[in-house]
């Protein structure tokens, strides 16, 4: 789950870690209103969406004066953000940081994450601040300092100095970087963060060091042990039918293309994608309706896919294997005869009573068109198209 | 191949009284798996599909000579009951369960640190032998005895490419589903070594997802160990778009890494047949061991 940069920053601050001066601003009149309350001559009006590279896109601006407050919020506030992790739609901005200026000596990185490899996470950090640390890990990756975490010690005071020194801090500016790390790490393992980033983490003229920006990403599985952070997510930054689908336990990712996908399990729900795509077509979504493929969660996928009104064939995917293919045709059929479906299905049934399900298909007067192989299904889901998929 | 589950094993089912537990338990039996014992904390004394229930594992092993374990514990509890499945020195875990928090698995894997138990998962569909002993949710019917070892990260896909591997005529020796989630015990690398020395074992499916670098690691390791038993691969997710995690925890593309294009690209490199289409594995190992 992500959460929006003031979001992080509260977060940080109930965790002693320090941060500018900050207050999220809705509208033009509360990014005022911030700014009168916070008495500081100069701020930054920044852009909250869930992602990066908001600088470069033009939502972070410097306001030397209440006016700039004024002219900048109403010029970001609406704005269609387009960043490197937006896409080419972009991000509508609905919110606001109004935060303190701050005199900075230097700009670095730091950032907690999974090691998948040594199965333990890591602590990192680099000189190279400020830029996308992709470049940095791609280009120069020993300007990248790592420190991994054991489970039963937690990121150590002698780690801590470790990566203090890595950035070239020393004396009171090593204190506080040690406890910066530190509390950077209490934040993250107590609340099952799967991803921190702090791009950039500076170091103040007053030998200070705090977090400029802040980045977190909830670990879905921890977060039953954290019901209060459920009221940090912002649906409006949710692609609609996402929270929709989400909302019937459904695993539903929205594409470009026009051919929808039904199938049951994770891997083969990409499988399908990846067919589709080698015979001409485009997948309009991913869409896993996980293990039990019944009448309801049939219907909910039907509901889902069918919001999309580029969607123009839906292929479903089914692998019997506990869950009965007969069963899975028959909830097909009765989701059909309760919800309008103006586009050609195309049925792939394969595993335990695949035959029956066959018969049950062919005799239902509604018009599927059943495909007898993978290779099949895909070919005829692309072929329903409009465009035939050429 | 049976180095894994076979009929040597002695299989106690963690999270037995539950429904998963239950149901599944009663299918592993009626393909001829040994289940002597199951586990539900607060419930020992009793009976459940057969077995005598006990309240830790530990007791399963005592009474029961238990080697082999099975979770379908709820997630919240499912790290827990690894770690004393872990401590009871059973052979083998095998943890069906979706959804553990990674910093559990942090733990876990600490805890498997110096022992001889290997844990398959989490996040999979499990472990069968054909003809032999299933652990897990698979459909057992689907599979028959024969000499081509499939491993996968995913649960239906296997299930595919088990499926195209019977219609072509060929059975298999192991077939194993390592989980879809960034943290797992057993790895490809890890199957590779037991497929290696395997006599019944002539070819290896891997099918590989998006995330991570088991794939890129699997195809250094072939090279590296003149691995020389044919592989086809498939990795799902050559259309998958980055950032976005595709249903599995550990299957998403982030900071430009763990494509299907630069896993492909190294599996080719390393001499295996990669298939660029799911509907394909069946005809390239027919191909491949030919």
């Amino acid at each position: 789950m992500k959460i929006h940069e003031y979001q992080a920053k509260e977060i940080f601050r109930n965790f002693d870690v320090r941060v500018p001066d900050g207050k999220p601003a809705f509208s033009v009149e509360e990014a005022l209103q911030a700014y009168d309350e916070m008495g500081s001559e100069t701020v930054v009006v920044k852009a909250q969406i869930h992602a990066g590279g908001r600088g470069k896109g033009g939502g972070v601006k410097l306001a030397h004066n209440r006016n700039d407050v004024e002219s900048l919020s109403s010029q970001i506030l609406g704005m269609n953000l387009v960043t490197h992790q937006t896409g080419p739609d972009g991000k509508k901005v609905q919110r606001l940081l109004i935060e303190s200026g701050i005199d900075i000596e230097k700009e670095f990185y730091a950032g907690i994450v999974l090691d998948r490899k040594e199965k333990k996470f890591v602590f990192m950090v680099s000189t190279e601040g400020g830029i996308e640390i992709e470049k940095v890990a791609e280009e120069s990756p020993e300007k990248i300092i790592k420190e991994w975490i054991h489970p039963e010690t937690g990121l150590t005071t002698d780690q801590s100095k470790k990566l203090g020194e890595a950035l070239g801090l020393q004396g009171s500016q090593l204190d506080s970087g040690v406890e910066i790390f530190t509390a950077l790490w209490k934040a993250f393992h107590g609340l099952d963060c799967s991803l921190m980033e702090i791009n950039p983490l500076v170091l103040t003229k007053n030998d200070e060091v705090i977090a400029l920006d802040a980045k977190i990403n909830f670990d879905g599985n921890g977060l039953f042990r954290h019901p209060e952070l459920s009221d940090l997510r912002d649906e409006s930054e949710e692609d609609p039918a996402e929270a929709e689908a989400n909302s019937f336990n459904l695993n539903y990712i929205k594409l470009d293309g026009n051919v929808g996908c039904m199938v049951n399990g994770a891997g083969l729900a990409m499988g399908t994608m990846d067919i589709i795509k080698l015979k001409g077509g485009e997948p309009a979504n991913f869409l896993d309706v996980g293990g039990v493929a019944n009448p309801k969660t049939v219907a909910n996928g039907f509901k889902i896919i069918l919001s999309d009104p580029n969607v123009q064939s839906i292929l479903i995917n089914i692998f019997g294997g506990i869950v009965r293919c007969d069963r899975v045709a028959q909830g097909v059929i009765n989701a059909m005869e309760t919800i309008s479906v103006n586009v050609p299905v195309v049925i792939r049934l394969e595993g335990t009573n695949a035959k029956e399900a066959s018969q049950l298909l062919e005799q239902s007067p509604l018009n599927f068109i059943v495909a007898n192989s993978l290779s099949d299904a895909a070919e005829k889901a692309v072929a329903a198209t409009n465009g035939g998929g050429s | 191949m049976s180095v894994l589950v076979g009929d040597s094993t002695r299989l106690v089912i963690q999270g037995i009284t539950g429904t998963e537990g239950t149901f599944h338990g009663q299918q592993m039996i009626e393909y001829g798996t040994n289940v002597v014992a199951g586990v539900t904390p607060g419930k020992g004394g009793q009976e459940a599909l057969g077995a005598p229930v006990f309240n830790s594992v530990q007791e399963a092993v005592e009474e029961q000579r238990a080697n082999t374990s099975v979770i379908f514990v709820p997630p919240k509890f499912a790290g827990g009951a690894i770690i004393e499945s872990i401590d009871a020195n059973l052979d083998l875990i095998i943890c069906i369960t979706e959804g553990i928090p990674a910093a559990d698995m942090v733990k876990v894997n600490h805890a498997l640190e110096n022992k001889k138990t290997r844990l398959v998962g989490p996040n999979c569909p499990g472990v069968i032998t054909p003809g032999q002993a299933k652990i897990g949710i698979m459909p057992g019917f689907i599979h028959t005895p024969g000499s081509i070892g499939i491993m996968s990260r995913s649960g239906t896909l296997t299930y595919e490419a088990v499926h195209q591997i019977g219609s072509h005529g060929l059975g298999q020796s192991t077939v194993i589903g390592i989980g879809g989630d960034p943290i797992i015990g057993t790895t490809f690398i890890d199957m590779l070594e037991l497929f290696a020395t395997d006599e019944e074992t002539e070819g290896v499916v891997m099918i590989g997802e998006i995330g991570g670098t088991a794939e890129e690691e699997a195809a250094q390791w072939v090279v590296d160990n003149n691995f020389s038993k044919p592989i086809v691969s498939f990795i799902a997710g050559q259309t998958a778009p980055p950032g976005r995690r595709m249903g599995h925890a550990g299957a998403i593309i982030a900071g430009g890494k763990g494509t299907a294009e630069e896993k492909m690209a190294e599996l080719k490199r390393a001499g295996i047949t990669v298939v660029e289409s799911p509907a394909d594995i069946g005809q390239a190992m027919v191909s491949a061991i030919n």
